[in-house]
């Protein structure tokens, strides 16, 4: 195990870069559309049991399926793996936006028009700070099930740690077998709670004073 | 604002509001014409036909039942409803003619509780509709100070502070620093002070009282308390069903004279003690009393005290205010005057009313209270004999004043459907 590791150092820290690459620029990605897409639900309450039945339809869809289904269309290669982890990135993000933009004050809201906000303004200055913390809660599920499914979408030669996981599966019985899959598992661990501590930091640094829990 | 003269005709009965001529006045008149709000799917209308004038300068309570409309009318003013029918102008201007948002920005809005954005500090809530006008960083925090300090919070204690970590009152205080930042001529007010327990509540009531005199602003608030309204308003609305007008007059002439049986059911029993919030204990006949300074000589403070047949002194400190109410035995036991001073020494503002002065002279040992005034410095003392006066020299007036027609006058505004001052 030490030999494998020692002789691919270079190798696996690249790797662990771009997976976390990959989970961070899906996850950012996922998070500006999930909050637009609230943002819509919100203004358009009839929208809300369609964005329901999707995210409960689209956590049911097996993700080795969707990368099947998205071969075709996009090829091998990165933007598959992309397409995929954003398309599951996207729905604990959304779940908690709707959510937490619904649980802003009604009269808080009223009182920021009152006031002469512009409804945009509402919406940057009020709203959404006041629903972030529930946001950003969503943001940390979401990175964490990105991980593992940047993992499964490595099938279709995505980047990453996945590669290794896979490689590990196609050479069961041959003498490297369980050092890759051993190094792409533990990897995706450290790179996830790597990125929970960035969070969780993030949270810090964005979650007003105001309305942080302790 | 060029006809604001027009409309702040005083009234015949107004006299017992002797402050108001010459007084600064910063508000603008506010006028409704025909306003009608309709929902659609609903028969009867939410308002039906209102008209009214909101003088410049002057407080104007809307009481009435729960979904009478009086919520409704308030927020027509400032478009958060838009009207169906009907015309809203605001200093001679039509509210419609400007782009909401801005409109907004130019009428201070306080609700219940203060509704501070909990994720902003005190500074920065206060500084919101500022910044919406584009004030430079200066011009806010210089602002922010000066709004702190009218509404009684030490601006370096509580600038940088978030709303949760103020109590009722405070946030409630912070509020209406808010709906007052850029300095509107017109203020609307929702249930302003619904949230917070009694005691706060008249506190607050008494310091918005003192903000009015200083600013003159035309206050439109609504509220469910018929007591605050007798006490804020310079005029009362009582609202029934459909935002039909049954009075709007003086709290006085209202208390005195209702319009019909549906104002003389919400104003509810005990009309003559309710008259008790319409007085302040600046109005009432001040008695002299000895006063001390401390470290004066004890012994000449006790020969004025009993020249004057009084069993006590009021010990100011260097500034004035009242310190302590010693008993002469006390200071026949001192050569100079050095007592220590009592946190507890309850004293009333010259802004109090006759209520708030009553319940403190029963609660003192002295029967009687202590009047201070700006700063806290010491004006007088008030005792029963001085409220029992005031309130025979009241009531006389009033029978006379009603008399002279003040009921036909209020018939006529509720018979119409209109009222005008």
């Amino acid at each position: 195990m030490d030999d494998f590791i020692a002789e691919r150092r270079r190798q696996i820290a690249f790797d662990m870069l771009q997976h976390a690459n990959l989970v961070f620029q899906c996850v950012l990605v996922a998070t500006i559309v999930a909050i637009a897409l609230a943002v819509l639900i919100n203004r358009f309450k009839v929208l809300e049991p369609v964005a329901n039945a999707v995210s409960a339809v689209g956590l049911t869809l097996p993700s080795f399926a969707l990368v099947g289904l998205l071969l075709p269309l996009s090829g091998l290669g990165t933007t598959t793996a992309f397409l995929c982890v954003v398309f599951y990135a996207v729905l604990p993000v959304l779940r908690n936006a709707v959510v937490g933009l619904a649980g802003v004050d009604q009269t808080l809201l009223e009182s920021a028009r009152g006031m002469g906000m512009g409804p945009v303004g509402v919406l940057l200055k009020v709203q959404i700070p006041l629903a972030w913390p529930v946001i950003l809660a969503g943001v940390r599920t979401s990175m964490q099930m990105s991980m593992g499914i940047a993992a499964i979408a490595a099938y279709v030669l995505g980047p990453g740690l996945g590669s290794y996981i896979w490689t590990g599966l196609v050479q069961t019985g041959g003498a490297n077998a369980l050092n890759y899959a051993v190094v792409g598992t533990v990897g995706i661990v450290i790179v996830a709670l790597v990125a929970d501590l960035l969070l969780l930091a993030l949270g810090r640094l964005t979650i007003s004073k105001g309305v942080r829990v302790a | 604002m060029t006809d604001q003269d027009t409309h702040t005709t005083p009234q015949p009965h107004d006299d017992a509001r002797d402050d108001r001529d010459g007084r600064r006045i910063s508000g603008v008149d506010i006028e409704l014409r025909d306003v009608v709000k309709k929902y659609p799917g609903q028969k009867a209308p939410a308002v039906q036909s209102l008209s009214l004038t909101v003088p410049a300068g002057e407080v104007v309570m809307f009481i009435g039942p729960s979904g009478c409309g009086k919520t409704t009318s308030l927020k027509m003013i400032n478009r958060l409803i838009e009207p169906t029918s009907g015309t809203i102008t605001i200093g001679g201007e039509d509210v419609r003619g400007r782009d909401a948002d801005e409109l907004r920005r130019t009428i201070g809005y306080v609700i219940q509780g203060g509704s501070l954005f909990p994720h902003m500090t005190v500074a920065d809530n206060i500084a919101v509709v500022p910044k919406l006008l584009k004030w430079s960083k200066q011009e806010i925090a210089a602002r922010t100070e000066e709004l702190l300090d009218l509404v009684g919070l030490d601006p370096a204690r509580y600038r940088d502070r978030y709303p949760r970590e103020l109590s009722g009152g405070q946030q409630q205080r912070v509020g209406v620093a808010r709906g007052l930042a850029a300095d509107p001529p017109v203020v609307l007010m929702d249930e302003p002070f619904g949230a917070v327990d009694p005691i706060t509540r008249q506190r607050l009531q008494d310091e918005m009282l003192g903000i009015q005199r200083e600013l003159g602003k035309t206050i439109v608030c609504v509220t469910h308390d018929i007591d605050e309204a007798i006490k804020l308003g310079d005029r009362i609305l009582i609202f029934s069903e459909g935002a039909h007008i049954e009075q709007y007059d003086t709290p006085e002439n209202i208390l005195a004279a209702p319009a019909n049986d549906f104002v003389a059911d919400f104003v509810g029993a005990g009309s003559t003690l309710k008259q008790l919030s319409l007085s302040r204990v600046n109005e009432l006949r001040m008695g002299e009393w000895t006063t001390a300074r401390q470290g004066d000589d004890a012994a000449d403070a006790v020969r004025r005290a009993e020249a004057a047949r009084q069993d006590c002194v009021v010990v100011l400190d260097e500034r004035g205010r009242p310190v302590a109410w010693p008993w002469l035995r006390t200071l026949r036991r001192q050569q100079r005057i050095d007592v220590p001073r009592r946190d507890e020494l309850v004293t009333l503002d010259r802004r109090a009313t006759l209520n708030d002065a009553l319940d403190t002279m029963l609660s003192s040992s002295h029967a009687a209270a202590i009047v201070t005034g700006d700063k806290d410095e010491y004006l007088g003392v008030v005792d029963f004999e001085s409220v029992t006066q005031h309130i025979r020299a009241q009531e006389a007036a009033a029978a006379e004043a009603t008399e002279a027609g003040g009921a036909t006058e209020a018939g006529e505004a509720a018979g119409t459907g209109e009222a005008r001052p």
